[in-house]
């Protein structure tokens, strides 16, 4: 009988996190390669390759959330790194930092000893994407540099305009390319093309469970809680060129299906207004963004960050233009106009009643324009907004009681709309 | 029927008590804030006062930064709501709210109806804020009370440019050790004030009446400076410290008629 068997999703979420993270330390220990990669980066070249996958966002947005990002963004901050870095680049670079002393030494050092992080391995290469944040660039070859190991960087020039033209889509797949003749470089053998074609098959049925999960919070009241889209966000960053992602993805639009059928909702009776969450969650205070909302019967029902990984696209154009254009179109690597439109339909699909933007210090290019999107937005819905400084990983720039009374006030702002309606 | 509202602040403590949602009876201020004595004082002073108990009121908000930590409300709301509802209470022509507390400055607009439309506050750093004020004072070996008159003293205006609060501390030092007026340097730290809490208000698209409100409110040479730099009249609220009370007072009156 398959381990999983019988498991709800949240048991297969926890379980196949795990797994992956397994997979890197036995691959580790075969002597097989491990990739470190960006989180929007394409994975179906590696997995292709039989690499393993380890994504360092992912894990130190885990590290976060367990409250142990303090610690590492200390051992980065003694090698020098700046508080103004991004802080997922901070955690993963002192997490590096005390595997490199480790693997020199053969001595874990105390700080890893006692870190809340999952395992994972070293790599052996790391690829990156600008399609999100150009950090990444400098970060993954810093990466490269202290470790000495291949560095594959996937270019996505940012799109100034829209639609994607054809010119753009073609020199990026000609970057995928590229990447895979690198990889066979690094590797030692050919690029298995047949199994390029099931491991991109795999990735739309991934995406498409996904997006599945999404689409529940078009109802109202919504039997999706939004923020269980941040919990569940791992496995489509970290493994959706695996079945692993789509398994718990299923398994969980099914329940939700099932939810709905029989009238269950995220807040069962308590929902009063929706909104939507622009940016990355707040990870080390991710309870309390979360449940301050609740506690006023507000849910989250829209957020462009988890959407970043509707990475739809027709696996059989052997052109890869397709391809391409879905790794090109995440919505920060587009225009601002577009940006905008972008969040107008996730609003509109999550019907919310105001919107929460998160300052956030790390992500520059999420952030900076956030300002001028909100202004542009509320000119054309009218729907009220706030916005909150925080840090995706580092917890000393948030402040609970700032995001209480700003999120309280938007909550006061939404209810005055209904009443007055 | 009486209600009551209190403002449990950073820096001070506030309680309007209202009686059938008009008639202020009490309106006390205690110069402090949230994890002090100040909530419990002014409770008990607004009570003396009026000669009323906590039995009498119908109905209790609480608002400010210390709302949640305050026991004996009966609903929290935010300061930005409060501060709306009082205000427009006072003066039904605002339209911009500038309110400058102990850490906090915000500029709230509001609609015909009273409405909040939009509001900006100012993020993590106590620049323009009271806070900001309390430090200047101490340097410059004054007090909060008398930094407008020295400020209307003032023949020219020493320019404070930066928006920090511990670096504008030193520059304030190096201006006092090249031997700058004082009077000049309170206008400069009153402009740099103004200038943090006009770019909040430009923010929301300023539109008269500008009422200020909040404890730096008291200060006229802030208030000048907020004027000069918006290049319109500013009305300060009556007692200023008292509006985020006064709304909560009137929040609580309207929840106990539903009652």
């Amino acid at each position: 009988m398959s381990l999983t068997q019988g498991m709800k999703a949240k048991q297969l979420l926890g379980y196949y996190q795990n797994k992956a993270d397994q997979d890197a330390r036995e691959a580790k220990e075969r002597g097989d390669l491990v990739c470190w990669s960006a989180s929007v980066a394409p994975p179906e070249f590696c997995v292709t390759m039989g690499i393993a996958m380890v994504y360092p966002e992912t894990h130190a947005a885990g590290i976060g959330a367990r409250k142990g990002a303090m610690d590492m963004l200390d051992v980065a901050e003694r090698k020098g790194y700046n508080i103004d870095c991004c802080s997922y680049g901070r955690v993963n670079m002192g997490y590096m930092e005390c595997l490199k002393e480790a693997a020199i030494t053969g001595v874990e050092p105390e700080v890893l000893v006692n870190s809340p992080a999952a395992k994972v391995p070293l790599p052996d290469l790391v690829i990156t994407c600008n399609n999100i944040c150009n950090t990444l660039l400098k970060w993954y070859e810093n990466l490269a540099v202290e470790l000495d190991i291949p560095c594959i960087v996937i270019d996505v020039p940012f799109n100034h305009t829209m639609p994607i033209p054809e010119y753009a889509k073609a020199y990026i797949a000609d970057e995928f390319r590229n990447a895979i003749s690198q990889l066979e470089v690094i590797c030692g053998r050919p690029f298995d093309w047949k199994k390029f074609q099931e491991v991109k098959n795999q990735t739309q049925r991934s995406v498409y469970q996904w997006n599945r999960i999404a689409d529940f919070t078009k109802y109202k009241p919504s039997p999706l809680n939004g923020f269980d889209l941040f919990n569940y966000m791992a496995l489509i960053v970290a493994c959706r060129s695996l079945d692993y992602a789509e398994i718990t993805f299923k398994a969980f639009a099914d329940e939700l299906e099932e939810n709905l059928k029989a009238g269950i909702y995220a807040f069962k009776g308590a929902e009063k207004t929706r909104v939507q969450w622009e940016g990355i969650a707040v990870w080390p205070h991710l309870g309390h963004t979360f449940k301050t909302l609740k506690n006023m019967g507000t849910i989250m029902t829209g957020s462009a960050y988890p959407a970043i990984w509707d990475l739809t696209y027709d696996a059989n154009d052997e052109s890869l233009h397709s391809m391409a254009e879905a790794y090109t179109r995440t919505y920060i690597n587009t225009c601002l106009s577009n940006k905008a439109a972008v969040l107008m339909d996730i609003m509109e699909h999550g019907k919310v009643d105001g919107v929460i933007y998160h300052l956030n210090r790390s992500c520059k290019l999420m952030s900076f324009l956030n300002v001028e999107t909100a202004e542009v937005i509320k000119e054309k819905n009218g729907l009220p907004y706030v916005s909150f400084d925080g840090d995706q990983t580092d917890p000393r720039v948030y402040s609970p009681a700032q995001y209480e009374t700003r999120v309280q006030a938007l909550v006061e702002m939404m209810e005055a709309n209904m009443a007055a309606e | 029927m009486y209600t009551m509202g209190i403002d449990v602040g950073s820096a001070s403590s506030k309680v309007v008590i209202l009686k059938d949602g008009k008639d202020v009876v009490a309106a006390e201020v205690v110069q402090v804030g949230t994890g002090s004595s100040g909530p419990q004082r002014a409770l008990e002073q607004a009570f003396k006062v009026s000669g009323l108990t906590r039995e009498d009121m119908s109905f209790v908000v609480a608002t400010g930064y210390g709302r949640f930590a305050f026991e004996g409300a009966d609903k929290q709301i935010s300061e930005i709501s409060c501060h709306a509802k009082g205000i427009y209470h006072l003066v039904p022509t605002a339209r911009t709210i500038i309110d400058i507390g102990g850490q906090d400055a915000k500029a709230i607009r509001l609609d015909d109806k009273g409405g909040i439309k939009q509001f900006f506050m100012n993020d993590k750093c106590a620049a323009g804020t009271g806070r900001f004020l309390e430090v200047m004072a101490r340097v410059l070996e004054t007090t909060l009370d008398d930094m407008a008159e020295l400020d209307a003293q003032a023949t020219d205006t020493a320019p404070i440019s930066s928006t920090c609060t511990v670096f504008a501390e030193s520059e304030v030092i190096s201006q006092l050790s090249s031997g700058e007026s004082r009077n000049n340097i309170i206008k400069g730290v009153h402009l740099s004030v103004a200038s943090r809490a006009c770019g909040l208000a430009y923010r929301g698209g300023l539109e008269k009446d500008v009422v200020m409100t909040g404890g730096v409110a008291r200060n006229a040479g802030v208030v000048r400076a907020v004027a000069s730099v918006l290049k319109t009249d500013v009305i300060v609220a009556p007692n200023p410290q008292t509006t985020g009370a006064l709304g909560a007072a009137l929040f609580a009156y309207e929840a106990a008629q539903k009652k």
